[in-house]
């Protein structure tokens, strides 16, 4: 599962989804690998704006990647940092979590990630 | 109601999920070609776009446009493998009553050939009303279903007809006997519920959605809808 999801993703459980503290999901233990994907500029500038920020600084640290900016550089910033590009390419579209937990922090239910797909279904109690 | 005497999810679980998690990999190699009004939907989106393909199977929708990012999701993980292989896209595995997606985030859906799984019409409604809550205000998602009104097609449904009905899938094999007397047929029964002319739509209105366009394609009928807007 790729990076970039994650900044879409919160908790399964209704109760959960009114609460600031469900989103991020918070990794553990995870695995990480990278895929090789041709460079798409146009996905990237494009998908950059709808991206919670914060939310992506939260992820990247928790994952131990080196410390993003506090703010999202602009489509303009961007266009002329090809370095910045190519991060942006690798940590969203390139790293994908393979193995490992993504934890719920209102409610704390875990969601197991194997061989690359996350499982959200909920065990009977919290449908 | 299909099922009297069965939950509908525990219904749904015998008669949709099961089936498909058993038939994954012979549904897969057989739905490969898109739809085209699925297929020019997914390309009018512009780049950078952010979705959702509800129930998405084997992913064939995440192969259209690789310029905008698709999370897909289906409940069958034998399917999910096969749809986790379209770049750049994700796929998850998810009920689509409890999907893990932030509301009001997306900017487009699609849920093909997934709504009409759900045996009660409150379940049918509720599919609808959770897709809708995923879309940005002005966001679009387009929904299909199967079609009571089908009268030329090999099933032969039309007008009057039972709208709950029990579909066979025959899956076939040359190499392993499947069947205890030595046969190589398996037949499975999936749930559906044909919806009738003008039935998606109540639906999307009446869980508070804004049709955009309807229409009918290939015995099935298909609409994009909207969040309708808060005043």
């Amino acid at each position: 599962m790729k990076l970039l999801t994650l900044n879409f993703l919160t908790c399964a459980v209704k109760a959960c989804k009114s609460s600031s503290a469900s989103f991020p999901l918070h990794p553990k233990d995870c695995e990480l690998v990278s895929d090789t994907i041709a460079p798409n500029p146009q996905l990237v500038y494009n998908v950059l704006p709808r991206i919670d920020w914060n939310a992506l600084v939260t992820t990247a640290s928790e994952l131990g990647f080196p410390t993003l900016p506090a703010t999202a550089p602009t489509k303009e910033e961007l266009e002329n940092d090809e370095k910045m590009m190519k991060e942006l390419h690798t940590l969203l579209l390139e790293t994908s979590v393979s193995e490992g937990i993504l934890v719920c922090g209102n409610c704390g239910h875990e969601y197991r990630v194997k061989e690359g797909i996350a499982n959200f279904l909920l065990p009977n109690h919290l449908v | 109601m299909a099922a009297e005497q069965l939950a509908p999810e525990k219904y749904e679980e015998q008669h949709v999920h099961e089936v498909y998690e058993q038939i994954a990999s012979h549904f897969s190699s057989t739905r490969y070609k898109p739809w085209p009004i699925v297929e020019s939907f997914l390309h009018s989106l512009s780049p950078g776009s952010v979705g959702l393909d509800v129930g998405c199977g084997n992913g064939k929708y995440l192969a259209v446009n690789q310029d905008v990012f698709i999370i897909g999701s289906d409940r069958s993980s034998n399917l999910v493998k096969i749809a986790a292989k379209h770049e750049p896209h994700t796929a998850i595995v998810a009920d689509t009553l409890a999907l893990p997606h932030q509301t009001g985030r997306f900017d487009f859906a699609i849920s093909i050939a997934v709504v009409h799984h759900f045996s009660t019409p409150e379940r049918r409604r509720e599919a609808v009303k959770a897709i809708l809550g995923f879309l940005k205000e002005g966001g679009n998602a387009l929904v299909y279903v199967w079609a009571l009104e089908q009268k030329n097609s090999r099933r032969g449904w039309d007008e009057g007809h039972e709208q709950d009905v029990m579909v066979p899938w025959v899956m076939k094999s040359g190499k392993k006997n499947l069947n205890e007397d030595g046969s190589t047929e398996k037949t499975f029964q999936r749930y559906y519920h044909l919806y009738r002319s003008g039935e998606l739509e109540d639906d999307i209105v009446g869980v508070g959605g804004k049709v955009v366009e309807s229409g009918y394609e290939k015995d099935n009928w298909w609409a994009i809808c909207q969040r309708r807007l808060q005043s």
